[in-house]
């Protein structure tokens, strides 16, 4: 199975697991919850690796290599700035 | 085994690895292990990307990389938190340029027209999500102004603009082959970015910056279709859902449907003549540690503008003298107090008070009756109790914090007027209010010094 349907099946299955998992992250946590949610939207890098990689010095290249630029920010950054937050939290100690 | 088959459970793993990821986000103990453990599960997503075969070049992916690295790596290291939002929406607009990126780079003459509408997609989200971040980064950084922008005739340019956009991506998946259809989309995308967020006011932006959180991830969920990859379908709509529960939770705190925050610019204002009867009591320093001294337990409800004071440091020392003291001490925040969803808890944190005493609204609501001394630090429309008592106020039905329950109430601000959304506070005429005047952070500091 592969095409179009089979990645609106991934989409609906995806969409509907996330409406869960994100509803039981505490409001305490929104702000890290954001900075990580830029973090994995940097996923758009793995996609736009293959376009960067054919050699060909073309244009499409060029905007795959733009694309693999902004998105390593966001992984990178992302990921970084939100641990540095979490670092923060700490349970009080009696 | 072959290379496309491992790329693609490496994509597995990694959507696993997310989930699970989020699923720890759940509880601040195990939080900070979640994310390590999405890190984990992006890189190795990454690297099953990097097998595939039609890869010849590795120079500039490397380049790209460490340049891009390196420059999310000093930025997380550098931002203040008080500068959190800003950087949110930054890293939201560059998430939007990467997929309009890939989505442009990802169209070939043979498309098939589902790869062409999913390309139109993703350059359209992630040009509109590139503009209207930076636009919204622009006001929450005061850059530009962070008032709403209207001008006569913008509902007529704004239906031009998607007109356009419409018309555009129709003729372009008609005819791929000619590039200025697709020129047309993009530069009417990124107009329509700024657009729709110049309009809205500065203090919406929490609701603004969580709604382009949503369309960054939705952006590279349409580029994962363009290129017919799941990783990016899977990790996209996580966000997209992530986004758009934080507009819903943000937009029920402000008592305000999404339409009516996106689009109220458009409307005129109506002013309010909000009759206020009582007087204004301050009180001193002095007479504030007293009232203080005594008191068995305290909230504090903090506001943005204790973190424009700077005060959360000496606010933490006010509250390990009050403990010591044998009081109890805890935290009330608004959901929408601060510039971002979490903004003061992230900024409290930060400050070492501990996550257990940072009350959500609805846990200290029920509390406030038995709270001794109430202390409103910088904040003001969300301890408003005209949300409750004036039916003909603009923030009538808004959910608050009900401080005015508390024996006494102290207000820190730094003078009388009136807060961010303008409108005519109550609270500071209610019988059991005394005023604080000054900076937040001397104020709280003159307590600290009155304690030791």
């Amino acid at each position: 199975m592969s095409g179009a349907e089979y990645l609106l099946f991934i989409l609906m299955l995806s969409i509907f697991l996330g409406f869960e998992l994100i509803n039981k992250v505490p409001a305490t946590l929104h702000t890290p919850l954001m900075s990580g949610a830029n973090a994995i939207s940097g996923i758009t890098v793995v996609g736009a690796v293959a376009l960067a990689g054919t050699g060909s010095e073309n244009m499409a290249m060029w905007l795959g290599v733009g694309a693999v630029t902004l998105a390593s920010i966001n992984v990178v950054g992302g990921y970084m700035v939100t641990d540095r937050m979490l670092g923060f939290f700490k349970k009080k100690e009696d | 085994m072959t290379t496309e088959l491992m790329t693609q459970l490496g994509y597995v793993v990694a959507a696993g690895l997310f989930i699970f990821g989020l699923k720890m986000l759940g509880s601040p103990a195990t939080a900070r292990r979640g994310n390590m453990i999405s890190a984990v599960g992006m890189l190795v997503a990454i690297v099953s990307a990097l097998l595939d075969q039609g890869i010849v070049d590795f120079t500039y992916i490397a380049a790209g990389m460490v340049v891009g690295g390196a420059i999310g790596a000093i930025a997380a290291r550098a931002v203040a938190m008080t500068s959190m939002p800003e950087m949110v929406a930054l890293f939201n607009g560059l998430g939007g340029a990467a997929s309009l990126l890939v989505g442009w780079s990802a169209l070939s003459a043979d498309a098939a027209i589902f790869t062409l509408v999913t390309i139109v997609l993703s350059i359209l989200i992630g040009g509109v999500t590139l503009t209207g971040s930076l636009i919204a980064w622009g006001k929450l950084s005061e850059t530009i102004g962070s008032g709403a922008i209207t001008f006569s005739g913008q509902q007529i340019v704004n239906s031009l603009v998607v007109l356009g956009i419409v018309g555009g991506a129709a003729m372009f998946c008609l005819n791929p082959t000619d590039p200025n259809w697709l020129y047309m989309v993009i530069g009417l995308s990124l107009l329509f970015g700024v657009m729709a967020v110049i309009p809205i006011g500065g203090a919406d932006m929490p609701v603004v910056i969580s709604l382009l959180n949503s369309y960054s991830g939705l952006a590279a969920c349409a580029a994962g279709f363009a290129i017919n990859n799941n990783a990016l379908i899977v990790a996209g709509s996580l966000v997209g859902a992530s986004g758009i529960i934080l507009t819903q939770i943000m937009c029920k705190a402000m008592n305000r449907s999404l339409s009516n925050v996106l689009f109220s610019g458009f409307a005129s204002v109506s002013t309010e003549e909000t009759v206020v009867e009582g007087e204004i009591k301050p009180i001193s320093v002095d007479d504030a540690y007293y009232v203080l001294e005594a008191a068995t337990n305290v909230a504090i409800i903090p506001g943005y503008g204790m973190a424009v004071a700077q005060a959360q440091h000496v606010v933490k020392e006010l509250t390990e003298l009050l403990e010591k003291n044998g009081c109890e001490v805890n935290f009330g925040i608004h959901p929408v107090a601060g510039r971002m969803p979490g903004h003061m808890n992230v900024l409290l944190a930060e400050a070492d008070v501990p996550y257990d005493q940072l009350l959500e609204m609805d846990e200290i609501n029920p509390r406030m009756e038995t709270v001794d001394v109430a202390i409103v630090i910088g904040a003001n429309d969300v301890v408003n109790p005209a949300a409750r008592e004036v039916e003909s106020s603009p923030i009538y039905g808004m959910p608050v914090i009900n401080v005015a329950d508390a024996r006494t109430v102290f207000v820190l601000k730094r003078s009388m007027a009136s807060g961010f959304a303008g409108i005519e506070n109550p609270l500071f005429y209610k019988d059991n209010t005394r005023m604080l005047f000054g900076d937040a952070k001397e104020s709280i500091g003159g307590l600290v010094r009155e304690f030791s």
